[in-house]
C-alpha cells in the first residue's frame, strides 16, 4: 500500500491544506457452496421454485432444532486457512431481531468466538489487507415487495422466499487496510479468486452468493485514530463499490472541510444517481442481544481434520503470481491477469518445454483471452516463441499462427509455412525498403531531414508490400541504416 | 372385557403383546374414562380418539399377525401440548398457537408409536410451559383430581392430572424448573427430568433450550422406567443429544440401595419447607437406610441461588424462542397496516400476562449494557451450582430433597403473586440448572391428606441408581400402607 493512494487535498478556509486518507473496512457474506443447508438437509441451490427447499428447521416451525452441516464447517475451515487465518474453536450466537424473512426471527451466527481470526489477503500489486474474522452464520430468506416500486413502505404485499433461509455464509471482515476504491475492488477481486480456488463458495455477486458491505471513513493522512465511519450497503457489483466508496470518501471529506460532522449512519448505496442515501443512524441500531445458542454444541474441529484441510487446499492465487512471476523474471503484478485467467499452469508447462519467457506472458495476457488453456499444447506455444524470437515471424503472423493453433491444433512451424509466413530473408527486405523509398522520395527527403513523424509511414509501407510479413523492428533498422545514421 | 383400565402400563403392554388384550378395547375403556372425568379435571386440550383407535386397531392386527408391535403395545399416553404430533393441533396452552398443526411429529412421539404405544391426547399446560400450577393456560386450568379446588401443578399439570385421575396409564411432560416432577409430586405420581441430553427435543416446543427435558409421567417407577427407555437414546436432530443408545433401567430396578451413599440436602429442608413435607423426607431417609444405604446429611451451598439464576436464565432463552410467534408463516395473525404493528399486534393479542412478563423480562437481562450483570452472572451462578452438586457427588451416589414446599394448594391461590409461585419449584430449578437427572416419588401424603413427593436426584447419566432408590421408597410406601401406590 502507498500512501498517496486514496488520498485527497483539500484547501481550508484558512488557505491552509489538508490532505486526507481513505479508510476502508470490507465485510463480505458469502454463500458457502455446500450440497445442503447449515443446520438442516435441505438442498441449498439458486433459482429453484420459491418455498421447495425447505422444512422445519429453516421455516423455524415449533420444535425444531439446528444440527450444524460438517461440509460448510469444513469449506469455511479451507477459506480460514487459505487466508492464514488461526482456525480455532468456536461458538454459535443467536443474534435476535424481528425481520420477517428470518423465521426464527433470530440468525444463528458466531460471535466473539468466531471459527477463522487473524488472517490477510495479499493482492496482486503486493498489498496485504488484515482479515479480521471469516465466521460461519445463516443467510435469511428473500422478501419481494409487491407494488410501489418494490420498496417496503410503500409496498403493496409482500412475498418470502425461504429456500435461502439457512443458506450457510461465510461473513469475511477485513481490518481498516483498504485505502481507496481501487484497492477495495482488487481485495473483491482476489478474494473471489481465494473462494473460487478453495471450492468454498462460486462468489457471484449478481447473485447475490457474495455481498459486500464497506465501512468508511477519512482522516488526515498521516493521522493515527480512525474517523467516524459510515457503512454502506447494495453493493452489486466491483463497480459500485469502487464508485460508492470515491463517493463516500468525497461525501465525508466535503463535510468536513465545510467545519460539519460526519455522523455515524448505515448508508444506502444508489447506483442510479451515484450517490449513498442515509438507511439509518447509529442510534437507530439494533441491540441484537446476543447470547450462546443452546441449541448448538461447541465447534471444536480435531487436529486431524485441520491438518486434511490444509493438506487438500490448491496453490492459491498469490502464491501463484508468486512462482510465475519468479518463473519468467516478471514481477507479481505483472502476471497478475494471467493468474486469474488460469493460463499460469500453461505458461510454467511451456516455459518447461523451452518457450520464451517474455512472448508467452504477451501472448497469455493479450491473445489468449477466454480461451481454454488446455486447448493448447504447451509444446507447440513453445516452439512458436521461439520461432517469434528468432526472428522467423512478426508478432502479427505469430497471432495468426496461434489463432490456428488454439482452433486446431498443430505444428507452428507448419502452419507458418502452409500461411506463407516463412520469413523474409534480409535481402529480401532490404530490397522491399529500398523500394518504398524510391517510390516516395518527399516522404523520404523529410525522414532523412529528421521528421521522426514520417517513420510510421515508411513501416505501414513496407508492411503493405510484403503483406504483413516483414518485422517492423527490422524495418525502423534499415531505415535508419539508409539515412546515413 | 371386564378389566379396570388402570392396569400398570407394562401390564397392559404384556396382555396386548400376548394377545390377552385388545389395544381397541384398551383405549377405549380410557376414553370411557376420560368422557366420565375430565369434564371436572381438565387434563386434555385435545382427544386423539380417532387416531388412537385407529392406531390401536393397527396394533391388534399386527398381534393377531403374529408380529410383535413392541414394548409398550397398545398402552395409552397423554402427551403434553407442546409436543409435536403431526396434523394433531399443538397449541402450547396458547391463544398463538391455538390452531396451528405441526407438518411433523416430535421425536419423542415418533418412539412412542414405533414401541407400540397409543397417543390418546394432548394435555394442558401452563402457556408455554411457563408456570407451577396450569393454570396460566388460555384455555382453563387443569385440576387436581386428588382435590378439585387445589391445583395440579405445572407446568406438565395436564399429563400429571391425567396420569393420576386413570385417564392414561403413561404421560408425558416437559421440565425446565420442575415441571414434571413438580406436578408429579402434587398429584401423587411418578415424574423423571432425565440428564439433560437423554432425551431428544426435536418437536418439543422450545421455552428455555438448554434446561428443556422431556420425561415420563407414571403410576409407577418401573412404568416411568419403561417409558424412559423408549424415548431415551441419541437422536442426530437434536445437537444436544447425548451419543449412545438408551439406558437399561428396569433390569436393575429390583437391586435396591444397600451400600449407596445418600445424601439429604440441607439447604432445602429449612426455611420455606412445610414440616409435613420434611416429615416425609425425612421418612424417605429413613426407609433408604432401612434398605441398606449410608445416608447422611449432605451440603449444596449454591443450590439457594438456584431460583435466582433460574428467573434470568429462562426468560433470557425463552424471549428468544418465542420471538417467531410474529404472525407472518403460522399461528394467529391479527392484521395491521405495516409488518412491524401486525407483529406487535399479533404478539399483543396472543401471549398471556406470564408469558409477556418472561419475554420482557429475558430481553431486559440480554440487553446490551445490561448482559453481563444479568445474564452472565446467572451462568456463572450455574456453574458454581454444578461444581456444588459434583462436589457432593464426591461423597454421596444419591441425593435426596422435597419436590415442592407444600402440598398441592388451592386454585387461585397465588395466580396474583408470581414471586410466591416462582417459589414452589425452588427444590426442583437445581437439576435443570446442573443438567443432572432427578426423579419424584409419592411418598405418602401431608396433614391435609394430599399426596407429597420425594426427589431422588443423580450425577449426569445417573439414572439407574436412582431409579433403583425410587423403587425402594415406592416399595416401603407399599409396605407401609399396606397397599399398591397411591394414586
Ligand atoms: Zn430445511
Amino acid at each position: 500500500m502507498t500512501a498517496t493512494q486514496g488520498t485527497a487535498t483539500e484547501r481550508t478556509g484558512a488557505g491552509s491544506t489538508t490532505e486526507w486518507e481513505t479508510v476502508v473496512g470490507l465485510e463480505v457474506h458469502c454463500e458457502l457452496a455446500t450440497a445442503t443447508k447449515l443446520f438442516c438437509g435441505c438442498r441449498n441451490a439458486f433459482g429453484d421454485e420459491p418455498n421447495t427447499n425447505v422444512c422445519p428447521v429453516c421455516l423455524g416451525l415449533p420444535g425444531s432444532l439446528p444440527v450444524l452441516n460438517r461440509q460448510a464447517v469444513e469449506l469455511a475451515m479451507r477459506l480460514g486457512e487459505a487466508l492464514g487465518c488461526t482456525v480455532r474453536p468456536s461458538l454459535f450466537h443467536r443474534k435476535n431481531y424481528f425481520y420477517p424473512d428470518m423465521p426464527k426471527d433470530y440468525q444463528i451466527s458466531q460471535y466473539d468466538q468466531p471459527i477463522n481470526v487473524d488472517g490477510f489477503l495479499e493482492l496482486p500489486d503486493g498489498s496485504r489487507v488484515g482479515i479480521e474474522r471469516a465466521h460461519l452464520e445463516e443467510d435469511t430468506g428473500k422478501s419481494t415487495h409487491v407494488g410501489g416500486g418494490g420498496r417496503i413502505h410503500e409496498a403493496d404485499h409482500s412475498l418470502v422466499d425461504y429456500n435461502r433461509s439457512g443458506v450457510p455464509l461465510v461473513e469475511i471482515v477485513s481490518r481498516p487496510d483498504v485505502r481507496s476504491g481501487e484497492q477495495a475492488r482488487a481485495y473483491v477481486n482476489e478474494l473471489r479468486a481465494v473462494l473460487l480456488a478453495t471450492g468454498a463458495s462460486d462468489a457471484r455477486m449478481e447473485e447475490g452468493s457474495m455481498r459486500v458491505d464497506a465501512n468508511v471513513s477519512v482522516r488526515p493522512a498521516g493521522s493515527a485514530t480512525l474517523g467516524t465511519r459510515c457503512e454502506v450497503k447494495n453493493l452489486n457489483s466491483t463497480r459500485s463499490l469502487g464508485r460508492a466508496i470515491e463517493y463516500e470518501a468525497r461525501r465525508q471529506i466535503d463535510l468536513l472541510t465545510a467545519g460539519e460532522r460526519v455522523v455515524q449512519q448505515t448508508r444506502h448505496w444508489d447506483e442510479a444517481d451515484g450517490r449513498t442515501h442515509v438507511l439509518r443512524s447509529k442510534e437507530e441500531a439494533f441491540d441484537y442481544r446476543y447470547f450462546p445458542e443452546p441449541d448448538l454444541v461447541p465447534l471444536v474441529p480435531d487436529d486431524a481434520w485441520r491438518e486434511s484441510v490444509r493438506q487438500s487446499l490448491p496453490v492459491l492465487p498469490a502464491e501463484r503470481r508468486r512462482r510465475l512471476a519468479t518463473a519468467t523474471g516478471a514481477v507479481p503484478g505483472e502476471v497478475a491477469v494471467v493468474v486469474e485467467r488460469g493460463l499460469d499452469e500453461l505458461v510454467l508447462a511451456a516455459l518447461d518445454a523451452g518457450g520464451e519467457a517474455q512472448r508467452l506472458l504477451v501472448h497469455a495476457e493479450h491473445d489468449l483471452a477466454g480461451e481454454p488453456a488446455d486447448a493448447l499444447d504447451p509444446a507447440a506455444l513453445a516452439a512458436l516463441t521461439r520461432m517469434e524470437v528468432a526472428g522467423q515471424l512478426t508478432a502479427t503472423q505469430a497471432k495468426a499462427v496461434l489463432a490456428e493453433l488454439v482452433a486446431s491444433g498443430g505444428d507452428p512451424a507448419e502452419i507458418a509455412r502452409a500461411k506463407g509466413f516463412e520469413a523474409m530473408g534480409d535481402d529480401a527486405l532490404a530490397a522491399a525498403v529500398d523500394e518504398i523509398i524510391a517510390a516516395n522520395p518527399d516522404a523520404w527527403g523529410r525522414y532523412q531531414g529528421g521528421d521522426a513523424k514520417v517513420t510510421g509511414f515508411f513501416v505501414g509501407q513496407v508492411m503493405k508490400a510484403t503483406r504483413g510479413r516483414a518485422d517492423g523492428k527490422a524495418v525502423t533498422r534499415l531505415l535508419r541504416e539508409r539515412a546515413g545514421a | 372385557m371386564g378389566e379396570r383400565p388402570n392396569l400398570a402400563a407394562t401390564e397392559i403392554a404384556a396382555a396386548v403383546r400376548a394377545g390377552e388384550r385388545r389395544a381397541a378395547d384398551v383405549v377405549d375403556e380410557h376414553l370411557a374414562v376420560i368422557r366420565e372425568r375430565d369434564g371436572e379435571i381438565h387434563a386434555f386440550l385435545t382427544l386423539m380418539d380417532e387416531h388412537a383407535r385407529s392406531a390401536a386397531e393397527g396394533i391388534d392386527r399386527r398381534v393377531a399377525a403374529g408380529e410383535d408391535p413392541g414394548p409398550l403395545a397398545g398402552v395409552p399416553v397423554a402427551l403434553k401440548d407442546n409436543l409435536c404430533t403431526r396434523g394433531v393441533p399443538t397449541t402450547c396452552s396458547s391463544r398463538i398457537l391455538e390452531h396451528w398443526r405441526p407438518p411433523y411429529d416430535a421425536t419423542v412421539v415418533s418412539r412412542l408409536v414405533a414401541a407400540g404405544a397409543v397417543p390418546i391426547g394432548k394435555t394442558n399446560l401452563d402457556e408455554f410451559a411457563m408456570g407451577s400450577s396450569t393454570e396460566n393456560s388460555a384455555f382453563g386450568p387443569t385440576r387436581n383430581p386428588h382435590d378439585t379446588g387445589r391445583v395440579p401443578g405445572g407446568s406438565s399439570g395436564g399429563s400429571a392430572a391425567a396420569v393420576a385421575a386413570g385417564f392414561a396409564p403413561l404421560g408425558l411432560g416437559s421440565d425446565t424448573g420442575g415441571s414434571i416432577r413438580q406436578p408429579a409430586g402434587l398429584c401423587g405420581v411418578v415424574g423423571v427430568k432425565p440428564t439433560y441430553g437423554m432425551v431428544s427435543r426435536y418437536g418439543l416446543v422450545a421455552f428455555a433450550s438448554s434446561l428443556d427435558q422431556i420425561g415420563p409421567l407414571a403410576p409407577t417407577v418401573a412404568d416411568a422406567a419403561a417409558l424412559l427407555e423408549v424415548i431415551a437414546g441419541h437422536d442426530p436432530l437434536d445437537s444436544t443429544s447425548i451419543p449412545g443408545p438408551a439406558p437399561a433401567l428396569r433390569a436393575s430396578l429390583d437391586q435396591g440401595v444397600d451400600g449407596l451413599r445418600v445424601g439429604v440436602i440441607t439447604e432445602l429442608l429449612g426455611e420455606g419447607i412445610a414440616p409435613d413435607v420434611r416429615a416425609r423426607v425425612e421418612a424417605a431417609a429413613d426407609a433408604l437406610a432401612a434398605a441398606g444405604a449410608k445416608v447422611e446429611e449432605a451440603s449444596v451451598p449454591a443450590v439457594g441461588f438456584g431460583l435466582s439464576a433460574y428467573y434470568l436464565i429462562a426468560p433470557a432463552e425463552a424471549s428468544s424462542n418465542l420471538a417467531r410467534y410474529d404472525g407472518v408463516r403460522y399461528g394467529l395473525r391479527v392484521e395491521a397496516p405495516t409488518t412491524g404493528a401486525m407483529n406487535v399486534a399479533t404478539r399483543t393479542a396472543g401471549f398471556g400476562p406470564e408469558v409477556k412478563r418472561r419475554i420482557m423480562m429475558g430481553s431486559f437481562v440480554l440487553s446490551s449494557g445490561y448482559y453481563d450483570a444479568y445474564y452472565g452472572k446467572a451462568q456463572k451462578v450455574r456453574t458454581l451450582i454444578i461444581r456444588d452438586f459434583a462436589a457432593a457427588y464426591e461423597t454421596f451416589d444419591l441425593l435426596v430433597c422435597p419436590t415442592t414446599p407444600t402440598t398441592a394448594f388451592p386454585l387461585g391461590a397465588k395466580v396474583s403473586d408470581p414471586l410466591a409461585m416462582y417459589l414452589s419449584d425452588v427444590c426442583t430449578i437445581p437439576s435443570n440448572l446442573s443438567g443432572d437427572p432427578a426423579i419424584s416419588v409419592p411418598f405418602g401424603r401431608g396433614d391435609d391428606g394430599l399426596p407429597v413427593g420425594v426427589q431422588v436426584l443423580a450425577p449426569a447419566l445417573g439414572e439407574a441408581p436412582m431409579f433403583r432408590a425410587a423403587a425402594v421408597l415406592e416399595h416401603a410406601m407399599a409396605g407401609a400402607a399396606g397397599e399398591g401406590p397411591s394414586r
